[in-house]
């Protein structure tokens, strides 16, 4: 299962990777667009604009748009466009390491992982030590569910490497084995769970950027960011690695330390997503996919694109999710399947050719 | 951190516009609590409402911020509240924080299911509206009404309380029911009758053994369409009822969710028609 594309392009490759460079900016102005935009709307129709006039007159803000744009709108467009980016590259990577167009963090356990840690913290959290409560406070959920992604990814390395050397077929099989086991393992939580708790769980999985904080702006950005970062170095790796390991490592690269960094940037990428939104699916196929098609698999630019449009389109779906049914909040992961399932489906049957399995 | 409390500082520094006793300016957070507002006669105060409010009918035209443990700060900000009178447990915790840092008053109402826990939402309820003499009045009237109704429940039921199971529902043919510890089990004690469920505490799905073990005289379900309902003769159809006492006698009693399960003003009108079905239908 390979993409065909990266053996025998047809395209002049000269000309993809202008397009695909002129794609960087269209992107970067797209996603400040959805930002913008993202600021300015909401249910309680708070106006961005008469605020920041306010705010160049030297005029005091109201309390309702000081927390409306400030302790709401804001950290939750910071969440989202980290959520959408670091999303979107751990698929990138993924499809990239697995050579497969199928691959995603949800393969190989990540997710699963990340929904065990915050099903355990949802269930049990209230049977916790009073003094560990108090130190973890609201973060249990996210810390729980970070910890979960992480543990099924290094318990996958680990079965994955023998004598330095990690087998990407074991890798993908011991990721979908460690899957099902944290879904069984979840299955018997959920079963303890009383009806409440398996409401939030429900709503959990389902995802959601309402409960962004500026506490969980500071925890995320980090990890997010530098794993966005690093995978920008990954490109030329990644499309050696394309060719097959040992034309890889024929052609120079450490092929083994190409594969722990992957594997670590989408845990950490993905764990710290995971943890701040739940579950929200669909951004890590949909988005390299799309990109592929429009410009080209060129790591070395894709990754980057990949970024900006996981976070335009993250951001996109959160602003319908907002306002859709306002006051209420329709759940993002259900936005995102709902636009993203058709789109890619309707992309497949126009350019079928281009995606051989 | 430090511009979340400089934010919150400045909010403390600016004016705070007073609210005039019966502002309109109430979004209500959980059907009980709703439905008490409406009892107490301050229903044209309510703003908004959560999903969970379905009772009475004119709160459906009120603005719906949402599932009462997911709700969206801008969402319940958007309808401008000036009060928030809400169930236990409302959340996500981070939403509740913002609605903390807008200086929007938060009240929560404990509630259990007993007849003190209704009397003390009622309490909670009037005390956060302003109108503690009517919420004393109506307490009280709800409990004379709880304790006469328990009283007439366990008169009717005498030396032999019938065993209520409650299913929640029958998703292909598993019976998802109450144990301990819910809504449902303390409303079948309340009409003079006995749980049959005991193993296990709040809503679990039971095998087709244990449903016979538990051997209930009646089957006391929600009354509800769509995916969830079940025509009496696929429910009495179902290999674990069909062996039961309630299925010899095709016992089965269907409520509304909110009147039956809800704990609010209407209880007592629930336990009696609960007492009703079991012991004269």
């Amino acid at each position: 299962m390979i993409i065909s594309e990266q053996i025998s392009s047809p395209v002049a490759p000269k000309n993809r990777r202008t397009v695909a460079r002129q794609a960087h900016v269209w992107l970067a102005l797209a996603l400040l667009l959805v930002a913008v935009l993202s600021l300015a709307t909401g249910p309680t129709g708070t106006s961005l604009w008469s605020a920041l006039g306010k705010m160049f007159s030297g005029k005091p803000l109201t309390a309702m748009e000081r927390v409306v744009l400030w302790d709401i709108r804001m950290p939750r467009l910071i969440i989202g466009i980290l959520v959408g980016a670091g999303l979107a590259v751990s698929g990138a990577l993924m499809q990239g390491l697995f050579r497969n167009p199928l691959a995603d963090p949800g393969l190989v356990g990540v997710g699963a992982g990340g929904t065990l840690g915050a099903i355990l913290a949802i269930v049990l959290g209230s049977t916790l030590p009073i003094w560990f409560s108090d130190i973890v406070g609201n973060m249990l959920i996210p810390v729980s569910a970070f910890f979960g992604s992480w543990l099924v990814i290094v318990v996958l390395y680990r079965v994955s490497t023998r004598h330095g050397r990690t087998s990407v077929a074991t890798m993908l099989l011991a990721g979908i084995a460690l899957a099902a086991l944290a879904a069984a393992l979840s299955g018997i939580v959920i079963f303890m769970a009383d009806d409440q708790q398996l409401r939030d769980l429900t709503f959990w999985s389902l995802g959601s950027l309402a409960g962004a904080t500026w506490t969980k702006v500071v925890i995320t950005a980090p990890l997010i960011l530098i794993a966005i970062g690093g995978s920008l170095f990954l490109g030329h790796g990644l499309n050696a690695l394309a060719l097959g390991e040992a034309t890889a490592s024929h052609l120079g690269i450490a092929v083994q330390r190409l594969k722990l960094l992957t594997i670590l940037i989408v845990a950490m990428a993905t764990g710290a997503a995971v943890a701040v939104s739940g579950g929200i699916g669909f951004i890590g196929i949909i988005v390299p996919h799309l990109l592929r098609l429009a410009t080209g698999p060129d790591h070395r630019t894709l990754l980057l694109n990949v970024a900006l449009l996981g976070a335009a389109i993250l951001l996109t779906a959160d602003i319908i999710s907002r306002l859709i049914i306002a006051p209420a909040e329709l759940p993002i992961g259900i936005v995102t399947a709902v636009l993203g399932a058709p789109v890619f489906l309707w992309i497949l049957l126009r350019r079928r050719g281009l995606v051989d399995m | 951190m430090w511009l979340r409390t400089l934010a919150r500082l400045l909010i403390a520094a600016l004016p705070t516009t007073t609210v005039a006793e019966g502002d309109k300016n109430v979004l209500a957070i959980g059907g009980s609590v709703t439905e008490i507002i409406y009892a107490l006669g301050e229903g044209d105060r309510l703003i908004g409402r959560d999903s969970t409010s379905s009772y009475p009918p004119e709160a459906a035209s009120l603005p719906d911020v949402g599932y009462m443990r997911a709700l969206a700060p801008e969402g319940v900000l958007s309808v401008r509240p000036g009060m928030i009178i809400s169930e236990d447990g409302a959340g996500p915790p981070e939403t509740i924080e913002v609605l903390q840092a807008a200086d929007i008053p938060f009240i929560t109402v404990p509630g259990s299911y007993s007849v003190e826990g209704i009397v003390q939402k009622i309490l909670t309820v009037g005390e956060a509206l302003d109108v503690e003499a009517a919420s004393i009045a109506l307490a009280s009237d709800v409990r004379m009404k709880l304790q006469e109704a328990e009283a007439a429940a366990d008169a009717l039921a005498g030396e032999t309380p019938k065993r209520v199971l409650f299913v929640l529902s029958t998703q292909d043919g598993r019976i998802m029911a109450s144990g301990t510890n819910t809504a449902a089990s303390s409303i079948i004690e309340m009409a003079g009758s006995v749980n049959a469920v005991t193993g296990f505490e709040g809503y679990k799905p039971m095998s087709d053994e244990a449903v016979i073990a538990a051997a209930p005289d009646v089957i006391l379900m929600m009354d509800r369409r769509g995916d969830h309902f079940v025509a009496n003769e696929d429910l009495f159809a179902l290999p674990a009822i069909a062996a039961t006492p309630a299925a010899q006698t095709q016992s089965v009693v269907r409520m509304n969710g909110l009147y039956l399960l809800g704990f609010g003003p209407r209880t007592a009108d629930a336990v009696l028609e609960l007492t009703t079905s079991l012991y004269k239908g």
